[in-house]
């Protein structure tokens, strides 16, 4: 394998505390995984297990308090302000929730051509690149023109993804994309999401509560509870047989789409729990 | 909670420190000025540079606050540097007149305010309206106005009610009452507009929250939802309304006191302030601001013991 | 679901052109209560920019000879004061002096709060230390204070206002804090941050054009303050003779009443026509840029349409509850009734499972709402039937619906938190709910249960649900539990009174995958013993094929299929039935394609087999 592109060792994640001298506290505690080229490492966890806050480290908008983040070899876990506005074309983000992740009072147009006009792109030339990220994610040109509050939460999510990829970055940190959307539209926004990285060669870090989008889009998956990662593989091993017993829990409580199989998944979840 | 009242009564010290410091501090910039008035025609660079020197006003301004501040610790606040009156003696009957309209506007205004405001956020419809434009209005007329036309109305031209002047409670209950009654409605009439305001909008936004509808699912009478749950809510920012209602209407007491003549602070701080009486100004500044720290310090405790989760801080 | 996310939801559905694009201004001259007052505004000011001219004399200007002169006198409009001096000349350049003052008092007031509001909301280490500085100038007691400090302003009216400027800073300051953390706290500002853009680029491009609305509001209040201030002190007597100002002209006028009343009139009507437009314009200008403000929410049974009359029928001797055609309304900005719930009908057998599924807007929280009773005010049932028993419910009072609420038919809802009270303990509101179940219409609460029973059935109903340590979580306060024990702890309220339909809505949504099969588990089990038939909202199919015996799908207001579970599963009928099953992600489907690193590994490993080879 060639050398990954984001590489994170023992990363220790904090934060701080309301209040005059409180120590910060540990949200992440040492946590190691690697994502290459063009891949998809999910990262499945429930609320409060350090998903989120793993990837704003990443992003720098979170506290790395020990380990270290390599990016493309280059440790940015305590990246300054000036190095964080040169990643900013290599690393980009979509968040959850589409409602809160564009501004309300720009319009879809100055949206896109924030991250271009900060790397110093000319206003004619970020236009172009606009006009052209619109077409790729499916949306209408003239919805340049137009505000966020016109468009649904499942093309907001598109005009998010069109955000990240305006610089071509090599990572995109992908925050539960698809979660606050109506299931006929999550599919689909993850199919946008696997084509895009097909045709740029980005890599994601896709990370999601459900284990069925996770194992849509990723080649591989770690788990991650309480801060740590408790297993860490390739998606049809971690999902198909786990060997951690919470990932174990994890795959018996989501439920399945179908009467029969659900009722013998109950079984076995009870069975599992009377044995414990 | 112990915890969190001693914290804020900390606060609450150093607050009054800081207001009273700074005020010497601005006045002391004064203090050769205020020095030449007293000295009249006899004012000379050398008889003012004595005197300054005979009150001790030439040493540093924190040596003189902490002088000052040890003399407050003993319950003195010196003598007024012009008529060499008792200050403490000399405020004390003045902020019992002043509180005297303060305190029953204040407390009237704030059971009108809840009656009016939760009965507008309750009934909505033509109630709210009605409501809603005695709020209005209550907004639109500057206190000094109000205090004018009721003068106008009832004293003037009706003779119900004595213009001018103060009795005291000790000497005639009735007349007291009397004196009293039209400023405490000149300052009630924006105080409980203000706080009914906010009493509707806080009632409006508990009642269309989500446990409204849980309750209502499980139940429970409209009346406990409405008295048990939304307004027990909506007591923690009526409590700092009710706060900062006490300070407007402080600052609007001072004023309505001289449409009426009443011997309160207004006036008293206004004549020592033109001649530059600092001890005076010092003891009204001390009194005004432990009053206002009072206040919160009351208005922070009952919103701790209210909101469970305001303790934790 | 919050009313606001409902009623949004509705607007979502209800396909109207918005205004979107129309500005602020535009939106502003089209209201007339902003439109007069602003006219009445622009006057004063021009009559105070135009003084000299209008006027015939200085405002200092004494006439020995014309002293009290009346209305009217040739030379004084308006007559002449007590020193002979011109009422209208001096009435103007009060207002003159008004404006100066609301100036530097609001511009103060609006550099100070704004910058430190900005600083102290956006850098979370400010926060402590602006927040302080604030506290402390809002405890000044301002009046006095303005009054103690004329040895340091000499009286002049422009330092006052520039000390009260700072004295009502923290009123601009709160507001800006309070939006900026808000505001800093969006995925938009962190997704600016990724983007490199910098800190101050971020508070003047994202934050400002949020923060600007309500201050602009707050500015027109604190310029009316500014004024009755100003005139309030001068009425006292602080400031220089010389110069002309409401305040001023009212105490001569006062003290002048008897001889000449139309004296103290003039300004008084001045300052209060000049302050009640401020005040009505502050208003209309909030009205513009924030929109209606939230109405009274009367709790009160839901709204019919005029002349409705419940759908007589043959009533279904099985069903426990009978849904008939039911219809849900709201009425539009522009004031026409738009069904988001079409015509919905619904069988209930004791102790089935009914799983209502569908997509944001398909109206299938407003159709549970409707059962309950507990739709918003701004709803309106338009037709249709709703039977519990045979006994009909649309059209039921309150108090005979809050009869049958929590002993008949009970509810629990998506999102536990917000659903409890947060004043009370968990023991509170658990007891509060089983002494209301099964009171009568008339009844606060059932007479045949006692607090201390009540309190025994509290303990014991957490323990059947499952709360580890029940006499601890029943002495805790909602935000000292998790929202996976909160959601048990409205499960048991809501089985506490026996009912015999319950209405769950989403009620796994908002918890975590592990905890949500536990739910599921509990609502299964209590179903059981207890002989519960429960309609199951979701979106979820998981959830569907994990508890529920029957399933309805609901589309744009409307259920488009209904069946049993299985045969719905394995052979819909409808499109859009056929087309959720297809997005459902196949829990086999596992992404098989190759990463890029490793296609470019096996591509060498080709190329240096092919190398080899031709070697």
């Amino acid at each position: 394998m060639t050398a990954p592109i984001l590489a994170a060792k023992n990363l220790q994640v904090s934060y701080p505390v309301r209040g005059f001298m409180k120590k910060p506290i540990e949200i992440v505690h040492g946590v190691d995984f690697e994502i290459g080229e063009g891949e998809t490492l999910g990262i499945v966890g429930e609320s409060g297990s350090g998903k989120t806050t793993i990837g704003r480290a990443i992003l720098g908008l979170a506290m790395v308090s020990g380990g270290s983040i390599a990016f493309d070899g280059r440790d940015i876990s305590q990246a300054t302000p000036k190095i964080r506005r040169s990643l900013a074309k290599d690393i980009q983000v979509v968040f959850q929730d589409p409602y809160s992740s564009l501004n309300p009072s720009l319009m879809i147009g100055q949206i896109l051509a924030e991250p271009l006009t900060v790397q110093g792109w000319s206003r004619a030339d970020a236009t172009k690149r606009v006009l052209e990220l619109l077409d790729r994610v499916g949306l209408p040109r003239n919805a340049a023109a137009r505000l966020p509050r016109e468009f649904s939460g499942g093309q907001r999510q598109r005009i998010a993804i069109a955000r990240a990829l305006a610089l071509s970055p090599k990572l995109v940190i992908c925050d539960e994309p698809v979660s606050g959307l109506d299931l006929s539209t999550q599919a689909k926004v993850l199919d946008l999401f696997i084509e895009l990285q097909r045709e740029t060669g980005v890599a994601y870090m896709f990370i999601s509560h459900d284990l069925a989008v996770i194992r849509h889009i990723s080649h591989r998956v770690g788990v991650l509870y309480r801060g740590e990662m408790v297993e860490q593989g390739d998606t049809a091993e971690v999902t198909g047989e786990p060997r951690n017993p919470y990932t174990q829990r994890l795959v018996l409580a989501a439920p399945v789409a179908d009467p029969d199989r659900q009722a013998e998944r109950r079984a076995l979840r009870a069975q599992m729990f009377a044995a414990a | 909670m112990l915890l969190y009242a001693l914290r804020r009564l900390g606060a609450g010290i150093v607050l009054f420190l800081l207001t009273s410091f700074t005020t010497l501090y601005l006045i002391h910039f004064s203090f050769a000025g205020i020095v030449a008035t007293r000295l009249g025609t006899g004012a000379t660079p050398e008889t003012i540079a004595q005197m300054m020197h005979d009150h001790g006003l030439d040493r540093p301004v924190l040596v003189q606050y902490v002088d000052w501040f040890g003399s407050l610790l003993q319950g003195d606040l010196g003598r007024s540097f012009f008529t060499q009156e008792v200050v403490t003696a000399a405020i004390g009957p003045r902020i019992i007149v002043t509180l005297s309209i303060v305190l029953p506007a204040l407390i009237g205004a704030a059971i009108f305010a809840t009656l009016l405001g939760v009965l507008a956020a309750y009934k909505g419809g033509w109630v709210d309206k009605v409501a809603q434009g005695a709020m209005l209005f209550g907004h639109l007329v500057p206190g000094l106005l109000v205090a004018i036309f009721l003068v106008m109305l009832f004293a003037v031209n009706l003779g119900w009610f004595p213009a001018t002047g103060f009795v005291r409670f000790g000497d005639d209950p009735v007349g007291w009452l009397r004196s009293i009654t039209i400023p405490v409605i000149a300052l009630f009439v924006g105080g409980s507009a203000n706080m009914a305001n906010q009493v509707r909008g806080t009632m409006i936004d508990e009642l269309r929250k989500d446990y409204v509808r849980t309750l209502r699912t499980a139940g429970v009478s409209p009346k406990a939802i409405l008295l048990r749950h939304a307004l027990r809510n909506a007591i923690g920012p009526g409590i700092t309304v009710f706060g900062m209602q006490f300070i407007t209407m402080f600052g609007g007491a001072l004023i309505i006191e001289s449409v009426f003549a009443l011997p309160g602070f207004g006036t008293f701080a206004f004549n020592s302030a033109m001649r530059g009486d600092f001890p005076v100004i010092m003891g009204l500044t001390a009194v005004g601001v432990g009053l206002t720290v009072g206040v919160n310090l009351i208005v922070d405790l009952a919103n701790g013991w209210l909101n469970p989760k305001a303790r934790a801080y | 679901m919050a009313i606001e996310s409902l009623l949004d939801e509705v607007e979502s559905v209800t396909e109207e052109p918005i205004e979107v694009r129309r500005g602020v201004f535009y939106r502003l001259i089209r209201d007339p209560q902003a439109v007069i007052t602003g006219t009445i505004l622009v006057l004063f000011v021009l009559g105070g920019l135009l003084a000299n001219v209008i006027a015939q004399h200085g405002p200092n200007f004494v006439d020995f000879w014309n002293v009290n002169s009346p209305v009217g006198t040739p030379g004084f409009p308006l007559g002449t004061d007590g020193q002979g001096r011109d009422v209208l000349a001096r009435l103007l350049h009060s207002i003159n002096t008004a404006l100066v003052s609301a100036l530097i008092a609001a511009s103060i007031a609006l550099v100070v709060g704004i910058t430190f509001g900005l600083i102290g909301g956006y850098f979370r280490r400010l926060h402590g230390v602006t927040d302080w500085l604030f506290s402390i100038i809002m405890t000044f007691p301002g009046i006095l204070l303005l009054i103690v400090l004329m040895p340091i302003t000499r009286g002049d009216f422009r330092w006052t206002m520039f000390v009260f400027g700072f004295l009502m800073s923290p009123a601009v300051f709160r507001i800006v804090r309070n939006q900026t953390i808000g505001v800093a706290r969006e995925l938009y500002v962190d997704a600016a941050k990724v983007s490199g853009v910098t800190h101050t680029r971020i508070l003047f491009k994202h934050i400002l054009s949020v923060v600007r609305g309500p201050v602009i509001i707050a500015t027109a209040f604190l310029t009316g303050t500014a004024i009755n201030t100003q005139a309030g002190l001068a009425f006292l007597g602080v400031g220089s003779l010389e110069i002309p100002s409401f305040g001023a002209m009212i105490s001569d006028g006062f003290q002048n009443l008897r001889a000449m009343p139309t004296q103290y009139l003039w300004p008084t009507l001045t300052l209060g026509v000049f302050s009640a437009s401020i005040v009505l314009f502050g208003n209309a200008l909030r009205d513009t840029i924030e929109g209606a403000r939230p109405k009274p929410q009367k709790i009160t049974a839901t709204a019919m349409v005029d002349g409705f009359s419940a759908e007589a029928g043959p009533a279904d001797e099985k069903a426990l509850l009978q849904v008939r055609d039911l219809g849900i309304a709201y009425k539009s900005p522009a004031g026409v009734l738009n069904e988001v719930v079409k015509g919905v009908s619904l069988n209930l057998a004791p102790g089935e499972t009914l799983g209502l599924i569908g997509e944001s807007g398909s109206g299938k929280t407003q159709t549970a709402f409707g059962v309950l009773g507990v739709l918003p005010n701004e709803a309106k049932v338009t037709r249709g039937s709703v039977r519990i028993d045979g006994n009909e419910l649309l059209g039921a009072d309150e108090p005979t619906m809050r009869a049958l609420r929590g002993s008949t038919i009970a509810y629990v809802p998506q999102e536990p938190m917000s659903n409890l009270d947060p004043v009370y303990k968990i023991g509170h509101h658990l007891v509060e709910r089983i002494r209301a179940a099964g009171a009568g219409p008339k009844e606060l609460t059932n007479p045949k249960v006692s607090k201390a029973a009540a309190k025994h059935l509290a303990l014991e109903l957490l323990e059947r649900v499952g709360i580890p340590d029940p006499g601890r979580t029943f002495n805790s306060y909602p935000h000292e539990i998790s929202g996976g024990m909160a959601q048990r702890v409205l499960i048991a309220g809501a089985v506490a009174g026996k009912p015999k339909i319950l209405i769950a809505d989403e009620p796994t949504t908002a918890l975590d995958v592990t905890v949500q099969a536990e739910i599921l588990d509990l609502i299964r089990d209590l179903q059981a013993e207890m002989n519960m038939a429960v309609i199951m909202v979701t979106h979820n199919f998981g959830v569907v094929a994990d508890i529920c015996d029957r399933i309805a799908v609901m589309q744009r207001g409307e259920i488009v299929e209904e069946g049993i579970i299985r045969e719905v599963f394995a052979n819909p009928q409808h499109e859009y039935t056929k087309m959720l099953l297809d997005s459902i992600l196949d829990e086999d489907t596992i992404r098989q394609d190759p990463p890029r690193s490793v296609i470019k590994v096996k591509a060498a490993q080709v190329i240096a087999a092919l190398k080899e080879a031709s070697a």
